[in-house]
């Protein structure tokens, strides 16, 4: 089993021991990763960084990564200096960008620009999200840190809570989730449910059928992990309606009253409103560590992709 | 056999056989038949058939098909049958199937799909399941209700 040389564009793409060989690597990278230990892993290798929408985390932890492992960065973010101003097409863009680079990860608005930049591309690509589809760095980082801080995945009652609908981070995590056998329950408000697709996909291929249910409190008492997401205003005809919603569908210091005691909240982040800035110092608000497992599970997966592990 | 008592031989062309009833005329509508393709063709609806119970047949005279017609007929009559005939005798005859992989035949539904911009690409579908039909656009991994892309 190796990913040398293999593009990363959908969590489906990936077998369980792919994601396993990712993680076991991460583990390796982690004080790397925090600079405690320096490494020349990557010395003479570019990554190519082409972001077509604005990101923070994903961009400045893959940038983060490679410079860590000793390699270089080139790229941009925001098109506005790019020949895609003056109408140049994706493919030509990824044409010229794999001269320059030994590896690509790219943002673009577009679902599925991804696959083809890989098709298109001679060297590896990796997905940094295309618009609503799917984003599978992010959920290796999920895995990762539900598994540093758990200990396991397996067995587990995770709550994935907010707009399921759209955000495209749950699509890949429940998949995934499913996949290390962990028990889904669905938390969402009436109309932004977890779409049928996804649902049937995860019962085909892994038996599981999660839970639905429209009543926060439920849904949180059993929980050992939360993971949730932004529920956005732009979705919603009704404004009050939408406000409502972000208020019932939010972590405070007394929703976490009904969870178990070593409950633990996870965000793909950036939070608006949808978590009470009280929780973010109590010890069950692990998304700032989430963040940070960005950084070795991108230094694990580019070494692998390069080849130079 | 009964149907040439009601509809003559044809001399050239295609037939294509043991369309599931009803579907005859969305077969012609794959093929542009009465939408600016002048090739003369018959329709037969409801014809009885000992293996499926009724049927629908399309005989189109002076035409051969093209792969991703074939491709495309597959997705609302599998398991027909199609007949190459050249003077008037069947000179080829195979079953219509759905192929595990239809590239450019269909158009993704979904607006935000690469496929839906300028890029220089084909559509590429993947086939899931075979009874009934499910494809998933390769680009936006989105299932396709096959309403919506035919």
């Amino acid at each position: 089993m190796s990913l040398k040389g293999r593009d990363i564009i959908s969590i489906r793409d990936l077998s369980k021991d792919d994601i396993q060989l990712v993680l076991s690597t991460a583990e390796k990278m982690e004080t790397y990763a925090r600079g405690e230990k320096i490494s020349k892993l990557m010395d003479g290798k570019i990554l190519g960084t082409l972001f077509f929408e604005p990101s923070t985390r994903t961009r400045l932890s893959f940038t983060s990564a490679m410079q860590r492992l000793g390699g270089s960065v080139m790229g941009f973010s925001g098109t506005s200096i790019t020949s895609i101003m003056k109408g140049e097409n994706l493919t030509d863009t990824i044409r010229t960008v794999e001269r320059y680079c030994d590896v690509i990860v790219m943002r673009h608005p577009m679902e599925g620009s991804a696959r083809l930049a890989a098709d298109v591309s001679n060297k590896p690509v990796v997905n940094g999200g295309d618009g609503g589809n799917q984003h599978p760095t992010q959920t290796l980082l999920d895995l990762y840190t539900i598994q540093k801080v758990k200990g396991k995945i397996k067995g587990l009652d995770i709550v994935l809570l907010g707009d399921l609908k759209y955000a495209r981070t749950m699509r890949s995590l429940s998949y995934a989730l499913a996949m290390f056998d962990a028990n889904l329950t669905f938390v969402s408000p009436k109309g932004l449910e977890m779409s049928n697709d996804v649902l049937t996909e995860i019962e085909d291929n892994f038996g599981k059928k999660p839970l639905q249910t429209t009543d926060i409190d439920a849904g949180l008492r059993k929980a050992d992990v939360v993971y949730i997401c932004r529920i956005q205003k732009e979705r919603f005809d009704d404004k009050f309606e939408a406000e409502r919603l972000q208020k019932e569908f939010r972590i405070t210091p007394e929703t976490l009253g009904k969870c178990k005691d070593e409950v633990a909240i996870l965000h793909p982040l950036p939070k608006i409103t949808e978590i009470d800035p009280r929780v973010d110092g109590m010890k069950c608000a692990k998304y700032f560590d989430q963040t940070f497992y960005g950084v070795p599970v991108r230094m694990a997966l580019l070494s692998l992709i390069i080849g130079v592990i | 056999m009964k149907e040439e008592l009601r509809v003559k031989k044809i001399k050239d062309g295609t037939v294509i056989d043991h369309i599931m009833a009803g579907r005859g005329k969305k077969v012609l509508d794959i093929l542009g038949i009465g939408d600016g393709v002048p090739n003369t063709t018959a329709l037969l609806i409801n014809v009885p058939s000992d293996r499926v119970g009724f049927k629908d047949i399309v005989k189109i005279e002076n035409k051969t098909l093209k792969k991703e017609e074939v491709d495309k007929i597959a997705l609302v009559a599998p398991n027909a049958t199609w007949n190459v005939i050249k003077d008037f005798k069947v000179v080829k005859k195979s079953k219509i199937e759905v192929p595990d992989v239809l590239e450019g035949v269909l158009k993704c539904p979904n607006p935000k799909c690469i496929t839906n911009s300028d890029e220089p690409m084909l559509t590429k579908f993947i086939l899931e399941e075979k009874q009934p039909v499910r494809l998933r656009c390769n680009y936006c991994e989105r299932l396709i209700d096959l309403k919506d892309v035919l």
